[in-house]
């Protein structure tokens, strides 16, 4: 057989890591966005607002995918980690749900209203954002029931939360002007400072809990070709800072520049994670093998994959170019 | 006391029964508004643009609603059913996936471009989008129900070990109902989204809306429901002649048929029973049933006694059968009505408008009513003969699924006030909203108005 079963496992593993990882980034900004949202600046509000706007919906969807990667391709694990994860996970969806509707609803109801639905808004991008993160902490820990995996978790959510935070703040240093991209960028450095700590805890923290992991980072001469995770990381942290410091530079130079590092950051700390966890789908518990569903159900769905996502990839790439440059009002027609 | 798989039952039909209100509105309202920018093309005619206008706002927040409460079905399955997954699994998941890869992207991507991109792209590009997103919440229909359908009318694939294995996709995708089920449900949808057009536009008028948009998108929708009313009536009997043929323990339930009978009678009323398993206050037209269902007036009908054990409860298919149904004739009689008045006296009544305003949700309790009467029908199969609903449910504690539902819920019920009442509140609104912007009409009017010198607008008719 050409695509045998170990093969299309690592296929859709990858695949599936692309798509989580596209998750983090697209709705991370768009879910950091809500995040940021002040209180006491109507105008702010609108333009931030706008500056999501046509994508949240798409970003979304690279969820829906990512589930349901799992759930075709390991639906074993699908089932375990929803098991585990039950009202983390409802809770997360309140929270979506929540984000969703205000985003609409929002623009069609009166001005006493438009305020009310910017709350939701904003708690809904919250919840969603921490929720998020818990269950990424519970995930890491093996679903373990214990006072330290309950705190561990709570520092991923603060720490997951703080990196949308970070990713929408920069989205927004690139998306506006004026007084906004200078607060956006003040946003920026404050949320960058907590996800560099909660990065720094989770590379200590992860190690030292699962000694599977433990090994595999500190095993040479392996070990040698990780360091420029940490590295560049850091690197990353530091440059983006100094930068955000400056922000806006002369005609608005560079602003593009913390989004695409922070993307950066993402991708190595993602990194990171997929390392310590290969070949497991759920650390500790079930590997890819274990988990996975039939070839031939593999197979299929292969087939309209390798057709479909790259023009998911070009209509995607379309959109943003179409809404390319500083963003401006929204307006519905 | 309540049981996790009670608990479960309910809180997935509280999440579809949520979640299908909306893509039932904008699977067809899609259409309806690449149908108003081409007739836009066509004509010049700003009106078109107005219309489209004020619905698309409809369709964003409509959408909305429907993508996240989507969100939900997609874990439901992994929290809630995991049997579901663990047996049937290599089915489902790539008709999921497909779904998610041919439909969800599309959809998303260009509502973006539809919602907030006119100014930036060319307007025929703009109806292109349009087009796309009505394609893509179409095929998204395509894939749901092809996995819906086959959980009625499973086909190509074989138990190994307890697992279902695809053997044929082909078979799989175009199983026995999904012809019917797909054309059923496309036509619900566009009389879902054509009453809605049309009560909210007569909501309008009653309003002393005087402009032209709101009696051109009422004139459309009445004009669509009087075609498409009959043609649901006999797609719909093809599909009850096709469950008749794969699951006839559904159509004992709903014709409440106990014994097996030639020339069954069409029961108009009674209160089935399954204690004594009979009907008490029976009011029948003999062998009606059986003229129905077999074309026959002496037609053999299986009766529920034999599938004792393995047949739906009765009465919710009875009676959900009967609403979905007395709904269908509304809607006839009522699309037929209004475009007979409004050829006759050039107008409708306010009596005809208060009526249309009232039917405003007609299509949503037709379509519950249906989908109901099918999926509860199925029952007590998850998947027909392969899986049972019981085996399928998930060892969640039932307090957790307790607090997941009631969570759901409140927000579900808050967000279908806020839905309501937030269109009633537009299409309020726009009753003042002039009608037809100046930039709209050096836009789109042609030839172009005389320039007078002034900035006063053309009085609109």
């Amino acid at each position: 057989m050409l695509l045998d079963a170990h093969w299309l496992q690592g296929i859709f593993a990858g695949l599936m890591a692309l798509a989580i990882f596209v998750y983090a980034v697209l709705d991370g900004y768009d879910l950091g966005v809500g995040m940021l949202m002040p209180g006491n600046n109507q105008g702010h509000r609108d333009t931030m607002i706008a500056s999501i706007g046509p994508f949240w919906d798409a970003n979304e969807t690279w969820l829906v995918l990512a589930i349901g990667l799992l759930l075709i391709a390991f639906p074993e694990a699908y089932n375990l980690v929803l098991k585990e994860l039950y009202l983390p996970a409802a809770i997360m969806l309140v929270g979506l749900i929540m984000r969703g509707v205000a985003f609409d609803f929002r623009a069609k109801v009166s001005l006493d209203h438009k305020d009310t639905w910017d709350r939701v808004f904003r708690s809904g991008s919250l919840i969603t954002a921490l929720s998020q993160g818990y269950m990424l902490g519970q995930y890491v820990v093996g679903f373990e029931n214990s006072w330290a995996s309950l705190g561990f978790s709570v520092l991923s959510a603060i720490g997951v939360s703080a990196a949308y935070c970070y990713i929408g703040a920069t989205w927004l240093v690139m998306k506006t002007e004026g007084g906004l991209q200078k607060e956006a960028a003040y946003w920026a450095r404050r949320a960058g400072h907590i996800a560099f700590v909660g990065v720094i805890a989770v590379c200590i923290v992860n190690p030292l809990i699962n000694s599977e992991v433990f090994e595999k980072w500190f095993k040479f001469p392996e070990a040698a070709l990780l360091f420029h995770i940490p590295l560049l990381s850091v690197a990353l942290f530091i440059i983006n800072d100094r930068l955000l410091k400056r922000i806006p530079l002369e005609n608005d130079f560079g602003c593009w520049i913390p989004f695409v590092a922070v993307i950066g950051i993402y991708f190595v700390c993602f990194q990171g994670l997929a390392y310590s966890f290969y070949p497991y789908v759920v650390p500790g518990k079930l590997t890819m093998s274990e988990a996975a569903s039939a070839p031939e159900s593999l197979r299929f769905i292969l087939v309209g994959a390798l057709v479909v996502v790259p023009i998911i990839l070009c209509y995607t790439a379309l959109s943003y170019k179409v809404f390319w440059g500083k963003a401006t009002a929204l307006k519905y027609y | 006391m309540l049981d996790t798989l009670l608990l479960s039952r309910l809180q997935f039909a509280a999440n579809i029964s949520f979640h299908i209100l909306f893509p039932m509105i904008t699977i067809a309202l899609c259409w309806f508004l690449a149908y108003f920018k081409i007739r836009l093309h066509i004509s010049g005619d700003p009106v078109w643009m107005r219309a489209y206008r004020f619905w698309v706002k409809v369709f964003a927040l409509t959408f909305a609603l429907g993508v996240v409460s989507g969100i939900t079905m997609s874990f439901q399955f992994g929290t809630n059913w995991p049997g579901f997954m663990n047996t049937v699994g290599n089915i489902a998941g790539p008709l999921l996936g497909y779904e998610v890869l041919t439909a969800f992207f599309l959809e998303a991507t260009f509502l973006g471009i539809m919602l907030f991109g006119m100014d930036r792209i060319s307007p025929r590009l703009h109806t292109l989008a349009t087009l796309i997103v009505a394609l893509g919440t179409t095929t998204s229909a395509f894939w749901i129900l092809a996995l819906n359908s086959w959980m009625h009318t499973p086909d190509g694939f074989e138990m190994r070990n307890g697992v279902a294995f695809p053997i044929s996709w082909v078979d799989i995708i175009f199983n026995p109902s999904l012809p019917y089920r797909l054309s059923h449900t496309l036509l619900a949808s566009a009389l879902t989204a054509s009453f809605l057009i049309a009560g909210i536009s007569a909501y309008r008028l009653l309003k002393g809306d005087d402009k032209r948009a709101p009696k051109l998108t009422l004139k459309t929708a009445l004009v669509v429901a009087a075609a498409l009313t009959p043609l649901q009536i006999f797609v719909g009997d093809m599909h009850g002649l096709n469950t008749l043929q794969h699951q006839p323990q559904k159509i004992a339930a709903i014709e409440g048929i106990w014994e097996t009978e030639k020339g069954a009678p069409l029961l108009l009323f009674a209160i089935p029973d399954e204690t004594t398993r009979s009907n008490h206050f029976a009011i029948e037209v003999p062998k009606l049933a059986s003229l129905i269902l077999t074309h026959d007036l002496n037609g053999e009908i299986k009766g529920l006694n034999e599938f004792e054990n393995n047949h739906p409860p009765v009465a919710p298919l009875f009676w959900g059968f009967r609403i979905m149904v007395g709904m269908g004739l509304i809607m006839l009689v009522l699309s037929w009505g209004s475009t007979i008045q409004w050829i006759a006296k050039g107008r409708l009544n306010k009596f005809t408008l208060k009526v249309l305003v009232a039917t405003t949700f007609s299509g949503w309790i037709a379509t519950l009513a249906g989908w109901y009467v099918t999926e509860i029908g199925r029952q007590p199969f998850l998947v027909s003969g392969l899986l049972r609903t019981a085996d399928a449910v998930t060892t969640v504690p039932a307090h957790d699924v307790a607090i997941s539902l009631t969570l759901y819920l409140v927000v579900y019920v808050g967000l279908l006030i806020a839905y309501i009442h937030t269109l009633f509140l537009m299409a309020r609104r726009s009753v003042e909203i002039e009608e037809i912007t100046a930039k709209e009409q050096s836009l789109f009017l042609q030839p172009p108005v005389p320039h007078s010198g002034s900035n006063t607008l053309p009085s609109s008719s």
